[in-house]
């Protein structure tokens, strides 16, 4: 026989200057099966706590229903007060007469009677409840970084540093990302290969970090603390522990015109490369779409030339299984190119570039040595045009978003400009500058006073090429929007920062959700930026959004973080609110007639396939189960059972029912 | 598919050499162009810059009489007419309760069933057009859209507004070399002819200007007011910019016409103010691949055994 | 692209006015300028077109800004060659906002005495067209100059122009003269009377 015990709460006046406490109590009492109702000012205060328990101990309540503020806000208070006096936590419930009651409704009788009406469901649940014991799963603490940019090579050193295994995973043959294709950093001004690869280099050598370039993620099964991660190693048709990187063969190869993907396209290379002389690991890789050999069968010097033979032109990718706890998404962002932009030539003009390509025009191991010579005739240019917003904040091209980074990397490129060219002429057009961040308004006050740098606020209408110039039309909203026409020898476009081409794919692999550019969504924009939705899967860098260096750096750090508390316990204990299906004695066994209409439901990837075997082996039925480490509780699964075999657990089928039968057969006593 | 021709007042009067290329070339491919019945002024610049629904009641009027007579796609070989039926036929069945009104204006109940067709449109669908050329127009040319051909982008949905390329296409057929140049669709000063024309002389000075300095032989336009400021135009424009420009500026139907040897005088090519005699005279650049290479005399008098010609 | 948040029937200001007309919503304008950037009468203008968008974002501030809209030279010098609405990162259609302001500027007679030029010929052609159906050169020329006061301008085209037969002396006319009486009655234009 059910023994429930009924506390109604004032807290303070947010309930009782619309509801009268003390009916509740007393009209509580009054249904069946309540042996105890009272009304206190502070229900979670200590001495209102000590209510709760010293009724359990003394009137050996079998549920307890707390008549107080959103189960969201002390739910856990009352549940842990039920457990400290020996009741399983789980048949305790919270009726909301605050949220749901007195904070929205006018004081009267009728508000009354709804507090009332709340608290006899939640009395008719409770009957029903049974004891449940929370879930725990175990935690494997190694870490999947995936990206190996400055984002990831932070998050892993982090993670590792703090004593876990790193399994870190670079798609292209080197880590370093866009970082290691930067001239200088703002605002500071020092070299970015010169800060970034020290820290390749610990990553390479850290005995915790495990690195997999030229690699990229297959797929991943399981849930929090319980990854299994497929990783494709594609074959750089080497040897990687015979190579010892002299780099006799990428001198060797007859293939020299290959657009090089580190030079964003300014420099070449041959088809057996090195992306960048500080590249880690420092192995080459061939290019199998253009090497000579794959293409025609013929050639083969690198492997005449090779000393150690370590040349394997028949390596086959290679797919390594790994066993993780949490993963760290660190893929980072792409640009758009000049061919984005049809008013500006859509690409035609070769001395149209962007960003990235003028990174390496100024970088000093870039296919210039950090001359700045525009790409059509080598020329330096006298005048240069920089472009800010060239996408970005534009709806009409898709992306109504801000990159962020681009006014003070133009800043940046104008001063640089201007530093190497010191007669040159920079000319930056623009709409808005935003220069929030440390020290970041002071480096593009710098460009203007100290440097030179002419700024024309106006967005450019149109390039054209005229005699070897580019006609670059302008406005200057300051001067009455009056047109302005700059001839100028090379125009660098601060294009938009987007998203990682394959940035959906792999979202659908790692099951996390993004957003209509394709970033990765963060599971709250302010309180829980470096998680995603999915428990154990966190966000580093800019394929959450358009990021600086620090910014990316310090998300990876706090990502690391959140890894860390996750890696500090050896289990991980959920509540037991979860989807479970029907068993029973034989010669039922099981009410799921096997449909598997709810596995393709489930949102989560926990329901699978499980056979019942009779004593002899024999297969009686195939049924689904529930995967309780990976299932949320939702409740689609259960929605959708035509057998009605599953229930969650909390809020089963016969507890709800329970609930809606109190509110109707009400009426009969109440009149 | 019934296609029917509505030529708009210029074609009638200063571009009437538009019109009769247009029909020589027609005739000549056996295609039939008959005139949507009884048609009106499109309003041009002067009824949009005025009133709204006269801007749309009065191409309402041309469009259902099209519509009438069971012509599927109606020719508009003036860009200006093109635009304005282009906008009203978009604009109407965006909007029922529009298209109701200006319907009971125009005493019909326009449906918007006749799609509005270019000339490059129409000419481009010629499917043997390089076998019908017999004297390839081997010359360096700058096709001129102008404004209206291709913006809004939107409503007309033809070619992209930027560095188009269709007319270039079509000219490529022909045994041209379409130059890359900057001023494709900059503005020429459309109907300011008359009442702004130091400004019309401005606009349309830098486009011959950037077309010349690019080594182009001939402007190739489809619009009769480009026509109008870039050919009538030219002494004020020389005035103004203090040079002379010799080249010429024809309609792409007689670059067509004279292409599949059509005679001169046929084309209204006499009816010019900058004479386009020089590209009567012996062709400057090899004919492009896909047309075949004729005499190079005189367009008019050429002509090579249609045998030899290759699609 | 409709917005309630000008929806004051009882007062409604310039800005609120064109969206009804146009479903342009102007506080989308955020002033980038390349429209003026790109429009080839910019220099012309005493308004380039982002600032007549930003008179009227400030209409609401008071009749004044309205007023310079309605009488600046800009919405005459407008040729609707179309490519600021095609390169307008917001998407607004800047021609269409260009021709409710001609229209109101005409009815509340704000016309700029600058533009009695352009004015002058497009009545002329409106004319011609109302009476023949038809836009008959000759007789458009001649109107314009007696509206205009621009007499000799151009005279000495004419000779030429009848001479290789661009010139017609007789007008065209369409048969059904009903039909375009009744389309000119049924449009209210606020162009029709003499400046």
């Amino acid at each position: 026989m059910a023994r429930i015990g009924v506390f109604v709460c004032h807290c303070g006046e947010n309930i009782s200057a619309t509801v009268d406490v003390a009916r509740v109590a007393s009209e509580a009492a009054k249904i069946p099966g309540v042996v105890h109702s009272v009304d206190y000012k502070y229900m979670c205060s200590d001495p209102g706590q000590q209510l709760v328990k010293a009724a359990i101990q003394e009137k050996g309540l079998t549920g307890v229903v707390v008549a107080a503020c959103s189960p969201r806000m002390h739910e856990p208070t009352f549940r842990r007060a039920c457990a400290e006096a020996g009741l399983n936590p789980f048949l305790c419930e919270m009726a909301n007469i605050r949220e749901h009651c007195s904070w929205v409704h006018e004081k009267g009788e009728a508000t009354t009677h709804k507090a009332i009406d709340i608290v006899r469901t939640l009395v008719a649940k409770v009957k029903k409840n049974r004891a449940l014991q929370p879930i725990k799963v175990p935690v494997t603490k190694t870490a999947l970084v995936l990206g190996g940019g400055i984002a990831g090579i932070q998050a892993a050193l982090d993670i590792a540093n703090a004593g876990h295994k790193v399994i870190l995973v670079e798609k292209e043959p080197s880590i370093g990302g866009h970082m290691s294709q930067l001239s200088e950093t703002f605002p500071t001004l020092d070299c970015s290969q010169c800060i970034l690869t020290p820290r390749m280099v610990e990553v390479a050598q850290h005995p915790n970090i495990t690195l997999h370039s030229y690699s990229e993620l297959e797929g991943l099964d399981g849930f929090i603390g319980n990854f299994k991660a497929r990783i494709r190693r594609k074959a750089r048709s080497l040897d990687e522990k015979l190579c010892t990187g002299c780099g006799l063969c990428t001198q060797k190869c007859p293939l020299r015109r290959i657009p090089s993907e580190f030079d964003a396209g300014l420099g070449l290379r041959p088809a057996i490369y090195v992306p960048f002389p500080q590249a880690v690991p420092n192995k080459p890789v061939i290019d199998r779409e253009h090497c000579t050999y794959y293409r025609t069968g013929k050639c083969r010097l690198c492997e005449k030339v090779c000393p150690t033979q370590a040349i394997r032109f028949d390596q086959p990718d290679e797919i390594v299984e790994a066993d993780v706890g949490a993963v760290v998404v660190a893929t980072g962002f792409d640009i758009k190119h000049a061919d984005f932009f049809p008013e500006y030539g859509y690409g035609k003009y070769k001395d149209v570039i962007d960003g990235l390509q003028f990174e390496r025009l100024a970088s000093a191991s870039g296919p210039t040595l950090g001359e700045i010579r525009r790409p059509s005739d080598g020329k330096v240019p006298e005048t240069v045009a920089f472009i800010a917003c060239a996408g970005s904040r534009d709806p009409a091209k898709g992306i109504e978003y801000c990159s962020k980074i681009c006014c003070m990397y133009t800043a940046k490129h104008a001063m640089l400009y201007r530093h190497k060219v010191h007669h040159g002429r920079p000319v930056v057009f623009y709409m808005d500058i935003r220069a929030g961040g440390k020290m970041y308004e002071e480096f593009v006050r710098r460009a203007m006073e100290e440097d030179g740098v002419q700024y024309v606020r106006g967005r450019v209408s149109r390039i054209y090429e005229r005699g070897g110039k580019l006609v670059v039309k302008g406005a200057d909203t300051l001067l009455g929007a009056r047109p302005v026409e700059l001839e100028a020898d090379l125009v660098v476009l601060a294009t938009a920062g987007v998203a990682q081409p394959g940035a959906e794919d792999l979202a659908q692999r790692l099951h996390v959700s993004y957003d209509a550019h394709r970033f990765y969504a963060e599971a709250h924009p302010k309180l829980r930026p470096v998680e995603t939705n999915t428990a154990g899967i966190f966000l580093a860098g800019a394929c959450q959004a358009p990021k600086d260096i620090p910014e990316s750096v310090a998300q990876a750090s706090g990502a690391a973080a959140k890894v860390g508390a996750l890696f500090s316990q050896s289990e991980l204990v959920r509540e037991p609110l979860i989807a479970v299906v029907d068993r029973q004695a034989p010669p039922v066994y099981s009410s799921c007639s096997g449909c598997f209409l709810c596995q393709g439901a489930c949102p989560y990837q926990a329901i699978k396939r499980e056979e019942i075997r009779g004593r002899d082996g024999q297969l009686i039925k195939t049924v689904a189960k529930v995967n309780p480490g990976l299932c949320q509780g939702c409740g689609t699964c259960v929605a959708l059972c035509r057998s009605k075999s599953i229930d969650i657990q909390g809020y089963s089928h016969e507890q709800v029912y329970s609930e809606v039968l109190a509110l109707l057969n009400r009426g009969e006593r109440d009149g | 598919m019934k296609t029917g021709f509505y030529p708009g007042c210029s074609m009638k009067g200063s571009a009437r050499e538009y019109s009769e290329s247009l029909l020589a070339v027609a005739r000549e491919l056996g295609r039939e162009l008959p005139e949507v019945p009884d048609w009106n002024c499109c309003g041009a610049t002067a009824a949009h810059n005025l009133d709204r629904d006269l801007a749309l009641a009065l191409p309402a009027r041309i469009l259902a009489a099209a519509e009438r007579q069971g012509m599927a796609e109606v020719l508009v070989p003036c860009a200006a007419c093109y635009s304005r039926l282009s906008v009203t036929r978009h604009e109407l069945l965006e909007d029922e309760e529009l298209r109701r009104r200006i319907s009971a204006l125009v005493a019909a109940d326009y449906r918007g069933s006749a799609r509005v067709l270019n000339i490059i449109e129409w000419l481009e669908a010629v499917p043997d057009l390089e076998a019908r050329v017999r004297a390839p127009f081997a010359r360096k040319v700058a096709c001129y859209y102008g404004c209206l051909l291709v913006r809004p982008a939107g409503i007309v949905k033809f070619d992209r507004p930027e560095d188009p390329q269709s007319l270039d296409r079509l000219m490529r057929r022909l045994g041209a070399e379409p130059i890359d140049w900057a001023f494709k669709t900059e503005c020429c000063g459309a109907g300011f002819s008359v009442s702004r024309t130091d400004l019309v002389a401005e606009l349309s000075g830098r486009i011959l200007e950037d077309a010349v300095s690019r080594g182009a032989e001939a402007v190739i336009v489809a619009c009769p007011m480009c026509h109008l400021n870039l050919d009538m135009r030219r002494p004020n424009i020389e005035k103004r910019a203090g040079r002379k420009f010799r080249i010429p500026v024809i309609y792409v139907t007689q670059a067509v016409g004279l292409a599949m040897g059509l005679k001169t005088k046929a084309l209204g090519l006499q009816r010019h103010k900058v004479s386009p005699s020089a590209l009567l005279a012996p062709a400057s650049v090899q004919p492009a691949a896909g047309a075949t290479s004729a005499s190079g005399d005189s367009p008019a008098g050429a002509g090579s055994p249609a045998g030899e010609r290759r699609p | 692209m409709s917005s309630d948040k000008h929806a004051h029937p009882a007062r409604k200001d310039l800005a609120a006015r064109v969206l009804d007309r146009t479903g342009v919503d102007v506080a989308r304008c955020y002033q980038c300028g390349k429209c003026s950037a790109g429009c080839p009468l910019a220099s012309e203008m005493d308004f380039p077109p982002s600032q007549v968008m930003h008179l009227l974002q400030l209409a609401g501030m008071g009749p004044e800004y309205a007023d310079m809209a309605l009488r600046s030279h800009t919405v005459w010098l407008c040729l609707t060659c179309e490519i600021c609405f095609c390169r307008c990162p917001m998407e607004l259609d800047i021609p269409a906002v260009m021709d409710a302001l001609r229209h109101e500027s005409l009815r509340q007679k704000k016309v700029n005495p600058r533009a009695r030029s352009i004015l002058a010929f497009h009545r002329a052609f409106l004319d011609s067209v109302r009476y023949t159906g038809r836009l008959f050169e000759m007789g458009q020329v001649v109107d314009y100059k007696l509206r205009s006061g621009h007499f000799l301008q151009d005279l000495l085209q004419a000779p030429w122009m009848f001479l290789v037969g661009k010139l017609h002396l007789l007008p065209e006319r369409v048969r059904d003269r009903r039909a375009l009486k009744r389309i000119f009655a049924g449009t209210r234009q606020a162009g029709e009377e003499r400046p």
